[in-house]
């Protein structure tokens, strides 16, 4: 069970940290994600039938997700439509080209195919227990990513990046076009999302055009709860590691209401539902806890 | 250095509420000029920052920089040789990024790379640069901004701006939102730094004997036209009692209380 949940947890943490990029780093709000999930799902399961190169296929995964940002930045700057409405178009279109992808079906399965993660348990089974050879493949996966996303935004182009989201008259008073960034910014949150689809499909064992259905609001789920639970910071690498917190224990959340929801008579259909009203809890938790800190801030200065 | 010739700009045009915020202007700022500018609320001022930094085009007539047409180049392209500092000491930093990590953004323009510029000696010159503002903030490199009072951004915007060398800096009231004291110690700063660096600057001011004492060019705005510019000798030789006196010889609004609407 705790297997089950931190892989899951990992697995949709490399999503979680794309969705943190463009909200909370960008402060663009992307529903893009939603169509870029499935999309990296469906680009790695054709790729696996095809016979490519796991790796290879993953790269290509990361590669149509990062297109994907791509068009919706495209829309908002050129078109100057509102950023949400921008998501939403980008992610409206992409359903009907993941069931292209995947070949006019809605679902196609990879169970008896030869995928990275038989390959890796192939590979690993015999030096490590088998239960924990794909917990330890993905802690190792998600803490990579982690770190390069890190690497990314303490490079120049990442911190003016950084500062685009929190004032972006500086930006352009820089000399920096903002579309520029938001468009890196963008592609790279998308690319994120793509890969953690790809890792889902086989690890689900097939890649479904609802997979992503209700992907944003999970993620922003993970984001809010790892902010609550951990302390305010304005270091990259906390912050990224509390978007894999906030990942695991939402998932862990999931995982007890998909198992153990019956005992209240709950049913997998009103995950939606928690979900949403989770969010909803964080907010009202956090405003409380912003008020707390400015009485208790008032307080001190009396 | 920059030229504005003919340039009106209208907002909503067309509608009944249309408004002529810049009528036909024409304005040379040259090398070296120190212009104040000075006008009553509406008169035009931010307008023509905004024209000459880019945030709006004209809607007739053309601007030049050093004889090269940018009427039409993009805000984010013009700040590559135009500074600007706003009224909001907030606009020219990042809250939630620490000190050097904004020194880093702002020190020098254009797009960055992805290389990892923020080094020690890199440190070790902001550091000297910042003793500069005598505010002890080379202690507090790492400091989130957010910690820093208004003054102290403000001085710091004014400082990474000059750092940039920009051929042109205006300055849009950047102490009016300051205290007394902060926005003294900004004043004198950006007044050091224009004599020091040479800079060729433009700045709004709501009190006219600023106006007076700074600059070496002094603009009077009222309607959408500059209706005073002068400089030089000319300019020394005025006073508070002149200026005013001179508002009433060049416009016979009718208006009551003159001081009150070119007040300081």
């Amino acid at each position: 069970m705790i297997e089950a949940i931190l892989v899951e947890g990992l697995i949709y943490g490399i999503m979680v940290m794309g969705v943190f990029i463009t909200f909370r780093v960008l402060d663009f709000p992307d529903l893009t994600v939603d169509g870029s999930f499935p999309l990296g799902a469906a680009l790695m399961v054709q790729g696996i039938l095809l016979g490519m190169n796991g790796w290879l296929a993953l790269a290509l995964a990361f590669v149509g997700g990062v297109i994907a940002g791509v068009i919706t930045a495209l829309i908002h700057n050129r078109l100057k439509v509102p950023n949400l409405l921008a998501g939403i178009l980008t992610m409206t279109m992409l359903y009907s080209i993941n069931i292209r992808i995947l070949g006019n079906r809605a679902n196609v399965p990879v169970l008896d195919q030869e995928t990275l993660l038989s390959d890796v348990s192939a590979r690993l089974s015999g030096i490590i227990p088998e239960e924990y050879v794909l917990l330890i493949f993905f802690v190792v996966v998600a803490l990579v990513i982690k770190l390069l996303i890190d690497l990314f935004f303490r490079t120049d182009l990442g911190m003016t990046i950084g500062a685009l989201g929190n004032n972006e008259q500086m930006i352009v008073s820089q000399g920096i076009n903002p579309q520029t960034l938001k468009t890196i910014g963008l592609g790279l949150s998308n690319g994120l999302v793509a890969v953690s689809g790809a890792f889902a499909a086989q690890y689900l064992g097939f890649a479904d055009v609802g997979l992503g259905q209700g992907i944003i609001i999970s993620g922003l789920a993970s984001v809010m709860i790892g902010e609550f639970l951990i302390m305010k910071s304005n270091r990259i690498s906390i912050l990224t590691l509390c978007a894999l917190a906030g990942s695991v224990l939402f998932h862990a959340v999931m995982y007890l209401g998909r198992y153990y929801g019956y005992v209240i008579k709950m049913t997998p259909n009103d995950l939606n539902l928690i979900k949403g009203l989770l969010i909803i809890v964080l907010l009202i938790m956090t405003r409380f806890k912003k008020l707390n800190m400015a009485a208790l801030k008032a307080m001190v200065q009396k | 250095m920059i030229e504005i010739i003919n340039a009106s700009v209208i907002f909503n045009q067309g509608t009944v509420n249309e408004n002529r915020a810049l009528q036909n202007i024409s304005l040379n700022v040259r090398e070296g000029d120190f212009i104040t500018i000075i006008g009553s609320n509406g008169a035009g001022k931010s307008t023509l920052f905004n024209l000459i930094a880019g945030t709006i085009s004209p809607a007739t007539g053309s601007i030049h920089a050093n004889g090269r047409d940018i009427t039409r180049e993009p805000e984010y392209k013009r700040a590559q040789y135009i500074g600007r500092i706003f009224q909001n000491p907030l606009l020219g930093t990042a809250s939630n990024m620490s000190l050097e990590d904004n020194m880093m953004i702002t020190y020098r323009k254009g797009f960055k790379w992805l290389k990892r510029s923020l080094n020690n000696r890199m440190r070790e010159f902001f550091r000297s640069e910042l003793v500069q503002l005598k505010m002890g903030l080379e202690q507090r490199m790492k400091e989130n901004l957010v910690m820093f009072s208004g003054g102290q951004r403000q001085a710091l915007t004014l400082l990474m701006m000059v750092l940039s060398k920009p051929s042109l800096i205006m300055l849009d009231e950047h102490t009016a939102a300051l205290d007394p004291k902060n926005a003294e110690i900004v004043l004198e700063l950006t007044d050091t730094f224009i004599t020091e660096y040479k800079l060729t600057s433009m700045m709004i001011t709501h009190n006219m004997s600023h106006a007076i004492e700074f600059g070496n060019r002094l603009l009077m705005m009222d309607r959408g036209e500059i209706i005073f510019d002068v400089s030089g000798a000319a300019k020394k030789e005025l006073t508070v009692e002149k200026l005013i006196e001179k508002f009433h010889e060049l416009r016979h609004h009718g208006i009551e209380n003159d001081r009150a609407l070119l007040s300081d």
